[in-house]
């Protein structure tokens, strides 16, 4: 009745269909959850209003320039950050419900669950990344470099939303606990401020430049300003990673998924506890 | 007897400095349901745990359908299903979702799947509520799906971990009867409880776990045999008590249990003492007994003698 995984081929197939399942289920969620959908929607509307017109009326924009258009591309990384908030929490929540133990007694695809998960979310993450760009279409920020470097930023937000959410399988795996990954999540919107997304990094004291530099929010937020076309390009002695922000996201993406995909695999099958 | 179908043997297991299983051995003839009954922390959820693949032991091997657990676990999880302490289910999720997702990732082609589904919640009286997210289930619907998810690819052998803790008698019911149900249809259940009824309702034979070994096996009749028939007496007269103690405890060797302001109760020893010879004595004493009744052990009984634990008055 079951069929045996046998071959890598098999093994392969079977880790897509599964992962596609939990996929399916994980979008079967939602429609039963429609509010949360709508708080998913307008979290990023209220971020634009809250800093475009809050903060954005005393900060001034390194080199001129409207600060909206130079705040939707920290938005789009800050809110590519945090997605990672909720595949942690819906992981951990998996393993203390002891969902996670029933997956792990069934004959499917080892991989499966994490990647339905990370699949899971960067679908999700579409519609999500779509209202944000009307929303800033609406307070007059625009992308200004034609149709492909556009869609090669979308294409990087995507990526690094895809590679973050892997480390929210590893810490919900680590975590085990639906109310410890909860209490993590405030740490979540520090890091993204320690960050270029807002204000330009180079104000700040040599050391937390040097983190906020470095920083993959930053990456993203420097990458996506220069394929908009956005201003804030940072100037001057600039830091390795903003100089090279497209490099940095794809180097900072891959060096995720190399760590945190084998990591996360082996704490899902880890035996002994 | 026919073949086990589940067999551990010498199992080992220790978390940091807590060793919960200490040379367990355990075999289950095919078709059978075997109850391991033990206090909490006698290790039971951890044998559970490894032979249902989600653990690996320190010492010792364990064989489902003759694939070893750790080493053919693939082929172990093709033939086992799980049902833990918690209904591990999906409370998002509708029922008839759940059944349809873990029928899916059983690798059933959709339509079976959906059709799988169906039949199982139709056969365990849950179609009227199918459409509902789980969360609005109560504690017995839950459960009762729980089950019934272990069902979807008909396993030969079904790990029950504490099926019925906290349930209200009429849901423990209807969950005993299900299981009767698969037993019926030949599958092989492992089913661990605190409550020593249910192992006597469902179980076959049992398996009594303490500190990480089973310290006796048998049919529940067996058990009960073991350690002899049980005498109550009630007194006409409370005061009476002490000196029908003392003779009760110069008869069988062993200090009665008092089980109420004029009831005693003691084991007899196997063989040997007679009620006329009990009843002659306690007259001889003084005692004026009420009733005098000798009966078989209850299953609480052989479990308090079995673990060691104080008889406590009932």
């Amino acid at each position: 009745m079951t069929t045996l995984i046998s071959s890598p081929f098999d093994r392969l197939r079977w880790t897509f269909l599964d992962g596609l399942t939990l996929i399916g289920r994980e979008l079967g969620r939602l429609r039963q959850e429609p509010g949360q959908i709508i708080a998913a929607l307008v979290f990023p509307v209220i971020m634009v209003v809250l800093f475009g017109y809050v903060f954005g009326s005393a900060i001034q924009v390194p080199g001129g320039g409207d600060y909206r258009e130079y705040l939707m591309p920290g938005l789009f990384a800050m809110v590519t950050f945090t997605a990672m908030q909720g595949v942690m929490g819906r992981m951990a929540a998996d393993a203390s419900l002891g969902v996670m133990d029933r997956f792990r007694s069934m004959p499917m695809a080892r991989l499966a669950v994490p990647f339905g998960q990370t699949g899971a979310d960067s679908l999700i993450g579409v519609p999500l990344l779509a209202a944000m760009v009307a929303t800033g279409l609406l307070v007059g920020w625009q992308p200004h470099l034609g149709l492909i470097p556009t869609a090669e930023a979308f294409g990087l937000i995507l990526l690094m939303r895809y590679a973050l959410g892997w480390v929210g399988v590893y810490l919900g795996l680590l975590v085990k606990d639906e109310q410890a990954a909860t209490q993590l999540v405030p740490l979540f919107l520090p890091i993204t401020m320690l960050s270029n997304a807002f204000v330009p990094t180079d104000g700040m004291p040599a050391w937390l430049r040097f983190v906020a530099d470095w920083n993959p929010v930053s990456a993203l937020t420097a990458a996506t300003r220069e394929l908009f076309g956005n201003p804030g390009a940072p100037s001057g002695d600039v830091s390795w990673p903003l100089a090279h922000p497209v490099a940095t996201v794809l180097l900072w993406s891959a060096a995720l998924l190399v760590l945190f995909v084998p990591l996360s695999l082996r704490a899902y099958t880890r035996r002994g506890r | 007897m026919s073949d086990p179908i589940v067999v551990a043997e010498g199992l080992h297991k220790s978390f940091g400095g807590t060793h919960a299983l200490q040379g367990l051995d355990l075999s289950v003839p095919k078709g059978t349901v075997c109850g391991v009954l033990g206090p909490n922390g006698a290790g039971k959820t951890t044998a559970v745990r490894i032979l249902a693949t989600l653990s690996d032991p320190d010492a010792g091997h364990a064989r489902i359908a003759g694939h070893d657990v750790a080493c053919e676990a693939g082929k172990v999880r093709e033939r086992i299903g799980l049902a833990g302490q918690y209904a591990a289910v999906d409370e998002k999720l509708t029922g008839r979702g759940n059944l349809r997702m873990f029928a899916r990732l059983h690798h059933l082609p959709r339509r079976q799947a959906h059709h799988r589904a169906d039949e199982l919640l139709d056969r365990f009286g849950l179609t009227e509520a199918a459409d509902r997210p789980v969360a609005g289930y109560s504690g017995g619907m839950r459960r009762r799906l729980d089950l019934i998810t272990c069902l979807i690819q008909r396993p030969d052998v079904l790990f029950l971990d504490e099926p019925t803790t906290g349930l209200d008698p009429r849901s423990r019911g209807e969950i005993w009867d299900s299981v009767r149900d698969l037993v019926a249809g030949g599958t092989t259940v492992l089913l661990t409880t605190q409550y020593l009824d249910e192992a006597d309702h469902l179980a076959d034979d049992i398996a009594v776990v303490d500190h990480g070994r089973v310290i006796a096996t048998g049919t529940p009749d067996d058990l009960k045999a073991t350690i002899g028939d049980r005498l109550d007496v009630t007194l006409e007269d409370p005061a009476a008590l002490p000196a029908a103690a003392t003779v009760l405890n110069t008869l069988t060797g062993t200090d009665p249990t008092v089980t109420g302001a004029d009831r005693l109760s003691v084991a007899l020893p196997r063989g040997g003492l007679r009620l006329a010879g009990i009843v002659r004595e306690l007259d001889r004493a003084g005692v004026a007994a009420a009733d005098v009744s000798l009966r078989r052990p209850t299953l609480d009984e052989v479990f308090l003698r079995l673990t060691g634990r104080k008889e406590s008055a009932r």
